[in-house]
């Protein structure tokens, strides 16, 4: 009885705060928005505007001495073929690892979120995310071990009695090298590895959204399974499919580790940046390198979007 | 007559669930056929077995006298309309409509101007632009069963296709679905849960209870001659009364069934039997009352205008004879 009367009983006034901002939602919307706002507008947006302001300046070159009168000067220094190599090869790269990441994510996410129940499920995240526990290089400095002359891979196929293969395929000039870890291919076996967490994720997220009774409606009406992937999965799964290549391409555009380490000594626009704000000392030049991967992710989204990638959002 | 759907020894089951067991079963071509049963009957295994989206662990379905085993959805003669609608979401309402059309490669022009017929014939012409998102259940729900009869097939299986719908709709889409049966003249089977759909739609029922079918015939004979006492119960809830009440009663000394609307309140005295109203539910057009025999408790419905006796007061039930149905079945 004594439960009943208490709770009948107005409670003590005891958080005037929440009480107040109970009434006053607009407040705390304020005050809820205004931390990760002031973080947002100030420190990221504000240190790329500077980075970007940076590139609007020129170097002298005999001085080394930073020029702050407003100039494209920089941006021509762009055009030169060397730098226009870097910007090729790295869009390039980008581009098929992003192609690759999807080919290889797609099924894995396909089969995580249609079939994958219980401790399947668990079993994927902890598969898919285990990678990510342990350092970025720890895995790149792996990746080189692995792909080495002597390492597992070209054990495996001596041992397949495919050396030959092998061999043929690291002659192939612009793919090839002395061995696999100082090859191109190296450098995006690498890049595949290590950003394929991000495409698998979103595409799961994609299809974990998409009711399996789409799937049967489509083959009850007459669709084969590939048709069923042409015009209900894949347009379905798009968004996932654009927010994990919009990780891998510019993850892979903005990199200068991997191709350290692994690969040529051809560099890419992440090492450009790198070399030069820093042994360089060219900071307009590194700033407008920096500008590239922006706009070839602008032009991206643009043509994505153009493509209904965001329709089924 | 060839049967348009024929189940001969079906079975489905998911490890030691027989959600499926030794099923047979005869649709003739042209029927509107329905699936009743309560959720876990296998009623819609049923339907999944004949569209291809199960295979069954034993037995054979065969559709138009041909053997489905080892065919896949997409090359049946059946088109379904699911519970949930599944209408693509990327896809406006034309294009769902005209999808198996696409898939088939039904030239551009012509699979737009059937798609719109059938729109039209769901009176939803004009509808073609917009997405299903913008629908609302009911629009949703002829949108689906456009997408379904534009491929003109053979059969169309509905899965609880009025489930999702508030009462005043479910009803409009019960006469309107019948309409479209007779119009479209294909066989029609659909699985639902109520039994009052069922037998206000179908030509004949099937009453399935954990994975068997319990009963197959009309909705009449379903409703006054059920076979099992799960039927009597499933069914209108009827008083189901064990053998040895039966005899009191009157009857056969076997399970037997007695509708709540064919008992009447009389006096007590010199009725057949007697005994105490335990409990009252009005439901508008009727009242339900719950009266304790020493035999047990039975239901009566009293119509309403009739006077309803107090809860406790002393009651007498009588009824016409046949009204006491004996069934073969425990």
């Amino acid at each position: 009885m004594t439960v009943m009367a208490d709770a009948g009983a107005p409670r003590p006034a005891r958080s005037g705060v929440s009480d107040a901002l109970w009434r006053h939602p607009r407040l705390m919307l304020v005050l809820l928005l205004a931390p990760p706002l002031l973080w947002l507008g100030i420190v990221y947006l504000g240190s790329l505007f500077a980075l970007l302001a940076q590139s609007f300046f020129s170097i002298d070159e005999f001085s080394g001495v930073i020029d702050r009168t407003p100039t494209l000067k920089t941006y021509g220094e762009l055009l030169r073929p060397a730098n226009l190599d870097i910007i090729w090869r790295t869009v390039l790269m980008a581009a098929l690892v992003t192609v690759a990441s999807v080919t290889v994510a797609f099924p894995i996410a396909y089969y995580a979120a249609r079939y994958a129940r219980g401790r399947w499920k668990a079993v994927f995240y902890l598969g898919v995310m285990l990678p990510l526990w342990s350092s970025y290089l720890v895995k790149v400095y792996a990746w080189k071990l692995i792909l080495a002359k002597e390492g597992i891979v070209g054990w495996g196929f001596e041992g397949l009695g495919l050396g030959w293969l092998l061999d043929a395929f690291l002659s192939v000039p612009g793919i090839g090298g002395n061995s696999l870890s100082v090859s191109p291919t190296g450098t995006f076996i690498v890049f595949v590895y290590v950003w394929l967490p991000y495409m698998i994720l979103p595409i799961q997220a994609a299809l974990e959204r998409v009711p399996g009774s789409l799937v049967e409606a489509s083959g009850d009406l007459g669709a084969s399974p590939g048709q069923t992937f042409r015009h209900v999965l894949w347009p379905l799964a798009l968004p996932g499919v654009v927010a994990g290549s919009i990780f891998t391409f510019s993850l892979t555009l903005g990199d200068y580790i991997i191709p350290q380490i692994v690969g040529t000594s051809a560099r890419f626009i992440g090492l450009a940046v790198y070399q030069y704000q820093g042994t360089a000392g060219n900071v307009p030049l590194a700033a407008a390198f920096a500008v590239v991967p922006i706009v070839i992710m602008g032009i991206y989204l643009a043509v994505a979007k153009r493509m209904g990638a965001f329709d089924a959002l | 007559m060839i049967p348009a759907i024929s189940f001969r020894g079906v079975s489905r089951h998911f490890g030691t669930v027989r959600a499926v067991d030794g099923v047979d079963l005869d649709i003739a071509e042209g029927e509107f056929f329905a699936m009743l049963g309560p959720s876990g009957s296998g009623k819609t295994t049923c339907l999944r077995l004949v569209a291809g989206f199960e295979t069954p662990t034993a037995g054979d379905i065969r559709l138009f006298g041909e053997s489905v085993a080892g065919l896949p959805p997409y090359r049946r003669a059946v088109n379904t309309v699911f519970q949930d609608y599944a209408l693509f979401p990327h896809l406006n309402v034309l294009d769902n409509v005209a999808y198996g059309l696409m898939i088939a490669g039904v030239p551009k022009p012509e699979r737009r101007r059937r798609a719109e017929e059938a729109l039209a014939m769901m009176a939803l012409p004009g509808y073609g632009a917009r997405r299903p998102s913008e629908l609302s259940g009911g629009q949703r729900q002829r949108v689906a069963l456009a997408r379904a009869l534009v491929n003109r097939p053979r059969v169309l299986l509905l899965d609880e296709p009025l489930g999702a719908l508030d009462l005043k709709l479910r009803e409009q889409m019960q006469d309107e679905l019948k309409a479209l049966q007779r119009r479209v003249g294909i066989t029609f089977v659909f699985v639902t849960h109520d039994q009052g759909e069922a037998l206000s739609m179908a030509d004949r029922v099937a009453v399935f209870s954990d994975g068997r079918i319990q009963q197959v015939g009309t909705p009449s004979e379903v409703y006054l001659r059920p076979r099992t006492r799960f039927v009597a119960d499933f069914v209108g809830s009827s008083n189901v009364l064990a053998p040895e009440v039966a005899r009191a009663f009157g009857g056969q000394a076997a399970w037997s069934s007695l509708r709540p609307e064919a008992l009447r309140v009389v006096a007590p005295e010199g009725a057949p039997v007697a005994g105490r109203v335990v409990a009252a539910r009005y439901l508008g057009s009727a009242t339900r009352l719950v009266v304790a025999l020493p035999q047990g408790e039975v239901a009566v419905l009293v119509p309403g205008g009739q006077a309803v006796p107090e809860t406790g007061a002393q009651v007498g039930l009588a009824w016409e004879a046949g009204a006491l149905h004996a069934m073969e079945a425990a």
